[in-house]
């Protein structure tokens, strides 16, 4: 069952404040922040399900969507990995311990994680880091007898893009669990595969009937990708997407992350291939 | 896109510093500044203004957190002097028509500068001035442009407060037509064939004169504009048509309609160009 | 709006030299009157008083890009049909404050701003601006999150809609089935017949309004004289919106060349958008003071015509005119059905006559539906 919008507050654009009680520079411009709702009572009923996201707001300056990248299950505290691409993330990256931002959230809808319970799960992302997958990926290895394989292949254009090598370094030490990396602009410090993530297909066995596709990262990338793994007999079905649009609102009203039909905000951020496989890397859309 | 620096980087301690420069300009956009009445004391708290020789006598060599500069390069001592604050300054903003476009004075790179030397001073040789008018970014790196004759103060306030606060200041782009209808006014192209500039003008001013039942003559410049090109906005070749064409601008009007305030901006002048040699029936 | 719970007698006829009569009856209910008035050469909502404050003697006249106002005999009170403004603005605000926000300490603390509203009462909302708001109402009211905002404006609106008698150039509602006549979402509607006013009840408020006014009971002629004039009015519709194909063949249409035409027309200034009664992209804008102690959180109407609008991290998904026009256009008539199940064009023909260069969808849609070209 995917998980359902939270239920509705009396105004959705209330702000709860949240401290900053950690804050670790994963690299150059990206943090993971950690963040506790100052308010006990809010604190203690803030639920989320992986890969929905929360709404951030640094005073004055405004509001951003960012992914919570903790663990459901332990909900006192909401992990962000932000990169500080715009104003207002540029202004959180210049907060530290003890400062306050807003929460709204959590919005939009997450991983199917738990339909994948029992399943062989292959995870493709693409580009520079891909913090909703982080989330679901830890969220397995943290559960990870309930899972069968996993899979997890990562493209980068070149070897500067790889953000999370010890990640994946740690990742590839689970059991049953293989991690393929690619670059297609490599250069003489890169000892992995050489080319597009859609080419690591050919050295990874999938079993169509029992597998679930995770995937992050460019439109191309996984409009490319779906494409492979549907010939390989993957059903359309067991392939979802998080994508990117800007959100502002995060409840569906403001119009800005449409793709097609659909309000990522509130009907993704994470769809099923099929729904938007008509929209996928179209431009203008 | 290329970092932009914050004033709170720039200084460890202290109120930040602040410059404000005069080139060619009517000084509008200064008063501006000190039109700011209600918030000049928290602003003269929040900011060390250590030059600003409109308003006051204090005038410090720098270097400078926020340098304001108002007016365009029209002088080669001019162009030596704009070279000097930009190395004293950590963030340079441009305020105004004049150092943001090259203001209206730029009208003289259509025209012939000795002759009108010749025709107002009767020595004309003391008058050392170059033969364009041009913007501060034809010659230094500018971090901010506020466009406008003159400049919305509360767009300036609001710009200083994001760079007090260390945030990366935001400046819309879009057309005038969206604060117009917001506000509630009458279109006054379309209800009353005036040739309003509005729909390829950047937003800012409020929109001002449609309020007042006037054609905006886009002196907050072109909206959006960079990058411009055909299919990019401002589709100023659509809106000079329909000037033509329905509103029965000659071509001689077109080019003057585009010709004004922010005629060097590129958008604006590529479509003055396009209508010089035109005929009446084209 | 409140269903009519006690039904009482039909139609009434209010004679025209005793309109004044509704007026004062809504004024004595402690609603702010306000309809259509004369300004700068158009007409906006604004306070009604008195009849006389109706554009009496006038009358619109609306082609694309073109609206003028012309002398008229008919001495009717709503022979104007409409101005640049529809309802929208008095639910969807087009500057919204939503919360104040206060520092305190390290932390801050947000109060909600929720507006507070008189009772207004809107005189001659026409069909096409119903169906507007009722397109509105299920975005902001009818989804996971109501929106308090919108609310709190929307429940203090009493609606006196006016069934169109005459037909602009640029109307099309006939062929979205959104008039002249309307159809639901009204307290009071209205038919203008030549000595008489024709008042109907589509709600208990409405209906209790009714028992304010000194109606006669309406026999069968003013009714065919009422149903007469109004499928007339849809019979002299010139403009008509083919929309059997939609949403598929406008999906499918991506790639026309027509987008590129329309293009080189269109100036991406946001017209059509602020003036269509059911567009409702917002942006949300922070106003802090000087001293960063307060900060106001105000929600402002947008377009997808901005810049702005298609941007995600360092880029515009959305950066030429071809895909902000197409965006627009293909989100209007075809994924608002995927969306909310209706069109997001209502017929109200606002965005062809205040579009600055006179671009008309009824034309460009049938153009882009066209696979011969």
């Amino acid at each position: 069952m995917r998980p359902a919008p939270a239920a509705p507050s009396p105004n959705p654009y209330d702000l709860h404040a949240a401290t900053i009680v950690e804050k670790v520079r994963v690299t150059e411009d990206i943090d993971t922040v950690r963040l506790q709702l100052v308010d006990p009572a809010v604190r203690r009923s803030f639920r989320f399900q992986a890969g929905q996201f929360n709404m951030l707001y640094v005073f004055g300056v405004g509001e951003v969507a960012i992914s919570i990248v903790s663990d459901p299950d332990e909900p006192q505290v909401l992990d962000h990995t932000i990169r500080a691409v715009g104003r207002v993330t540029k202004a959180i990256r210049g907060m530290g311990l003890g400062d306050t931002l807003g929460v709204r959230g959590p919005f939009g809808r997450g991983w199917p994680l738990h339909d994948a319970r029992g399943k062989d799960v292959v995870v493709v992302t693409g580009g520079l880091g891909c913090a909703p997958v982080v989330g679901a990926i830890d969220y397995m290895f943290r559960r990870r007898e309930a899972y069968g394989a996993v899979t997890i292949l990562h493209g980068i254009k070149t070897p500067r893009d790889l953000l999370y090598r010890e990640r994946f370094e740690a990742w590839r030490r689970h059991a049953d669990t293989t991690v393929l990396l690619t670059s297609d602009q490599p250069d003489k410090t890169w000892h992995d595969h050489v080319g597009v993530v859609t080419e690591l297909f050919e050295q990874v066995a999938i079993d169509p009937a029992r597998t679930v596709v995770l995937m992050c990262g460019p439109e191309i990338m996984m409009r490319l990708g779906a494409s492979v793994l549907m010939q390989r007999g993957v059903p359309a079905t067991a392939l979802y997407l998080s994508l990117e649009r800007h959100m502002e609102c995060g409840i569906g009203l403001c119009g800005h992350c449409q793709m097609g039909p659909y309000f990522l905000c509130k009907d993704g951020p994470v769809m099923r291939y099929e729904q938007v496989a008509p929209f996928l890397g179209r431009p203008g859309v | 896109m290329r970092q932009r620096p914050s004033a709170k980087k720039t200084k460890a301690v202290g109120r930040p510093t602040l410059g404000v420069f005069k080139f060619a300009s009517c000084d509008g956009c200064q008063l501006s500044v000190l039109n700011l009445e209600d918030e000049l004391v928290a602003l003269g708290q929040a900011l060390n203004i250590v030059y600003f020789p409109e308003a006051s006598s204090a005038m410090q060599d720098g270097p400078y957190d926020i340098v304001l500069v108002e007016g365009s390069i029209t002088t080669p001592e001019d162009a030596r002097r704009i070279r000097a604050v930009r190395e004293r300054a950590a963030v340079l903003i441009t305020i105004g028509a004049c150092a943001t476009a090259g203001g209206i004075q730029a009208l003289r790179n259509w025209a012939d500068v000795e002759a009108f030397k010749r025709a107002v001073y009767p020595s004309p040789h003391y008058i050392d001035s170059l033969t364009t008018s041009t913007p501060i970014s034809e010659h230094v790196r500018v971090d901010y442009e506020l466009w406008g004759c003159p400049i919305d103060k509360a767009q300036l306030l609001r710009v200083l407060v994001d760079l007090l606060a260390g945030v990366q200041p935001r400046l819309p782009t879009q057309s005038v037509c969206l604060e117009c209808k917001r506000q509630g006014h009458v279109c006054v192209m379309v209800a009353r064939g005036m040739p309003c500039l509005g729909p390829v003008t950047r937003t800012g001013c409020g929109a001002i004169c449609p309020s007042m039942g006037r054609d905006c003559y886009g002196c907050f410049g072109p909206a959006e504009g960079v990058p411009a090109g055909p299919g990019l906005p401002p589709n100023t070749t659509s809106l000079a048509t329909r000037f033509h064409r329905d509103l029965h601008l000659i071509p001689a009007e077109v080019v003057r309609r585009f010709r004004g305030i922010n005629g060097s901006a590129k958008p604006f002048k590529d479509e003055s160009h396009a209508w010089e040699h035109k005929g009446c029936d084209e | 709006m409140t269903p009519i719970e006690r039904p009482s007698a039909g139609p009434g006829l209010l004679p025209k030299s005793s309109f004044q009569l509704l007026l004062d009856a809504l004024q004595s209910q402690g609603y702010r009157v306000m309809g259509q008035r004369l300004h700068d050469g158009a007409v906006k909502w604004d306070d009604i008083r008195q009849v006389s404050d109706l554009p009496v003697g006038w009358r619109d006249v609306q082609e694309p890009g073109r609206y003028r106002l012309e002398p008229s005999d008919s001495g009717r009170f709503f022979e104007v049909v409409n101005g640049p403004e529809s309802v929208k603005r008095f639910a969807f605000a087009p500057r919204e404050p939503l919360l104040m926000i206060e520092r305190s300490h390290k932390s801050f603390r947000a109060t909600p701003t929720l507006p507070q509203v008189e009772k207004t009462a809107l005189l001659g909302v026409r069909a096409c601006d119903l169906a507007g708001l009722a397109v509105q109402d299920q975005i902001f009211l009818h989804d996971a999150y109501p929106d308090p905002y919108y609310q709190a404006r929307r429940e203090n609106l009493f609606l006196v809609a006016v069934n169109c008698a005459r037909a602009l150039s640029t109307c099309f509602c006939a062929s979205m089935n959104t008039g002249p006549k309307a159809q639901a979402g009204f307290d009071l509607a209205l038919t203008e017949l030549e000595d008489a006013v024709l008042v109907e009840a589509g709600s208990q408020t409405g209906q209790d309004l009714m028992q304010r006014l000194p109606l006669s009971p309406a026999s069968d002629r003013p009714l065919a004289e009422a149903e007469a004039q109004m499928e007339a009015c849809a019979k002299s519709q010139t403009r008509r919106l083919e929309t059997a194909q939609l949403p598929q063949a406008l999906y499918d249409a991506h790639e026309h060349p027509r987008w590129d035409q329309v293009a080189a027309r269109c100036l991406a200034c946001g017209n059509c958008t602020m003036v269509c009664p059911t567009c409702f992209c917002h942006t949300v804008e922070d106003a802090p003071d000087v001293t960063l102690q307060r900060t106001e959180q105000a929600r402002v109407w947008d377009s997808c015509f901005t810049q702005e609008h298609g941007y995600i991290h360092g880029k515009n998904i959305r950066p030429a005119i071809k895909d902000r026009y197409r965006m627009w256009l293909t989100h209007k008539l075809a994924s608002w059905v995927d969306q909310f199940g209706t069109s997001g064009c209502v017929g109200c023909g606002r965005c062809v006559t205040w579009c600055p260069v006179g671009i008309d969808l009824t034309e460009e849609l049938p153009a882009l539906l066209d696979k011969e070209r």
